[in-house]
């Protein structure tokens, strides 16, 4: 019957006792403890949404980096390829150039060898008849050295000229 | 008890170890326990006392005496030792009485379950305050705690969140401290109740006094703090008028409903802990109970006495985890309902939650 009749005294000091447990541990224990639990939990919340914010930002850094490669690659080939027909164009012009200048020069030779050649000619033709007229002078010379054939000339030469007067009479 | 099943398996040994002369000698020595009074024994350890007994060696009682505090015409303080001196003697049931006129003084003695009650209020205090300390030194937004710290967090945060949370609903932080206190009170007193030597075993929570407190503690939380829906419900409930207005049926009904409630909370601890002691108290008795039956039968009996201690040990470690968690957790749920809002906004609004 004793078990189940509650004691008084054992009720008192339990009231006493769990009061101030209870009291003690409501004030400096739980509270805090479970204050501090929830604070750390947000603040791990809290961590993770930011992790997942700043991995969020690096990846759309990443992509924007890697837009950025793609244009600087492309801007890269189209300037490579202006260089490309540019300098094209430049030894075209050149060869152009050194063409028309070397045509231009070999004319100019030409026209130099030409004068030259005609300088040259009119010389020698000049010299030619130096020399027939020295040698004629030489054939006549020896052809005259005797009377008779002097006579013979002179005859001929009023003959010829007689010939000639006549004529034009 | 379990210093009577160390002595069991103590005896088991002896039996299995010793060549059989040897164990012819046990005979008589357990024989001289012969008389061997099961309820005495029983009683005697789920009971409260006046000293706290430790052991017996030899047939000479070692225990500790604890002051008595009496008010009969005045106020006595006594060594229960010196019980006799004073003019009070134990009546049948173990209560002290006036030896002249047999009737009991007002009491308030340190018995047995008061004393053991000061020393887990205090283990309780120092084990919390230490977790507390804990945080007021660290940083709780850097580091998690380890080691006991860490063990405590785990169940401070299982009660809350698993219990109090689910079971109060709104305003939940108003009612932590206490039922969070609660907990660890019974959680911690359960467990020293299987502890088999002094500062334990003591058989507190299986005690009606103790269970009777923590359940007028729920009632005070549930009733004091209950919201208008609660009393309206109770007062008034939405049922078919002719049941409550010439006869108040339904209030009577629910009435008595406030009461069952924390009653129910007081019974539940109070016979789930007492039936665990009990039933290991009678596990371990066997050794004594077969000791007339020759050393055949009371060793093999031993053998199968132990065994079941070691199962009920492990099955009351569980009930005493189970029993602090379903009072909280009961506490908590009726709180909840003594507070919960009367529209139908309120429900769906937890449901968007």
């Amino acid at each position: 019957m004793s078990l189940i009749t509650p004691d008084f005294g054992l009720l008192f000091w339990m009231t006493l006792i769990f009061a101030i447990v209870f009291f003690i541990l409501a004030k400096f224990g739980f509270p805090l403890i479970t204050g501090m639990v929830k604070k750390r939990s947000e603040h791990i919340e809290q961590s993770l949404r930011d992790a997942e914010q700043a991995q969020k930002a690096l990846k759309e850094l990443a992509e924007e980096q890697k837009r950025m490669i793609e244009e600087t690659r492309k801007e890269q080939a189209r300037i490579l390829n202006e260089a490309a027909v540019n300098g094209d164009r430049i030894v075209q012009e050149a060869r152009e150039q050194a063409r028309t200048q070397t045509t231009a020069m070999i004319e100019q030779a030409r026209e130099e060898i030409r004068i030259e050649r005609d300088t040259a000619r009119r010389e020698i033709a000049d010299e030619v008849a130096m020399l027939s007229v020295e040698v004629a002078e030489k054939l006549l010379r020896r052809q005259l050295d005797s009377t008779s054939s002097q006579n013979a000339l002179i005859d001929r030469l009023i003959e010829e000229a007689r010939a000639k007067h006549g004529q034009v009479n | 008890m379990y210093r009577i099943k160390g002595l069991g398996i103590l005896l088991a040994a002896l039996l299995l170890l010793f060549p059989p002369t040897l164990r012819a000698e046990e005979v008589p020595h357990a024989g001289a326990d012969a008389s061997f009074d099961l309820n005495h024994y029983i009683f005697g350890h789920i009971g409260d006392a006046y000293e706290w007994h430790i052991t017996t060696i030899r047939g000479h009682h070692i225990s500790i005496p604890l002051p008595c505090i009496v008010f009969d015409g005045g106020l006595h303080v006594f060594s229960s030792h010196k019980m006799a001196e004073h003019g009070y003697t134990l009546n049948e049931n173990g209560k002290l009485v006036n030896a002249a006129t047999g009737k009991r003084p007002f009491d308030i003695s340190i018995t047995k379950n008061v004393c053991s009650l000061i020393l887990s209020s205090i283990l309780l205090v120092v084990l919390v305050l230490l977790t507390a300390r804990w945080y007021r030194r660290h940083d709780a937004m850097k580091e998690a705690p380890r080691g006991f710290p860490g063990l405590m967090e785990m169940l401070i945060t299982m009660v809350t969140d698993d219990i109090i949370k689910e079971g109060v609903g709104k305003d939940w932080e108003k009612y932590a401290p206490y039922l969070l206190t609660a907990f660890f009170f019974i959680f911690l007193n359960n467990l020293l109740g299987i502890v088999p030597f002094f500062p334990g075993g003591a058989n507190l929570t299986g005690n009606i006094a103790v269970t009777l407190f923590l359940a007028v503690c729920t009632f005070l939380a549930v009733n004091l703090f209950g919201n208008k829906h609660y009393y309206k419900d109770i007062f008034w409930p939405e049922v078919p008028t002719w049941l409550k207005v010439p006869l108040p049926l339904m209030p009577f009904i629910e009435i008595i409903g406030m009461f069952t409630k924390p009653f129910s909370l007081m019974v539940r601890l109070f016979a789930n802990i007492l039936a665990g002691h009990i039933m290991l108290l009678g596990v371990v008795a066997v050794v004594f109970i077969t000791a007339k039956l020759g050393p055949v039968i009371n060793g093999s009996m031993s053998v199968i006495s132990v065994l079941f201690g070691v199962f009920m040990d492990i099955l009351e470690l569980l009930v005493a985890f189970i029993q602090a968690y379903v009072f909280t957790m009961l506490s908590s749920v009726f709180i909840g309902l003594s507070r919960q809002e009367p529209e139908h906004e309120t429900k769906q609004i937890e449901t968007t939650k």
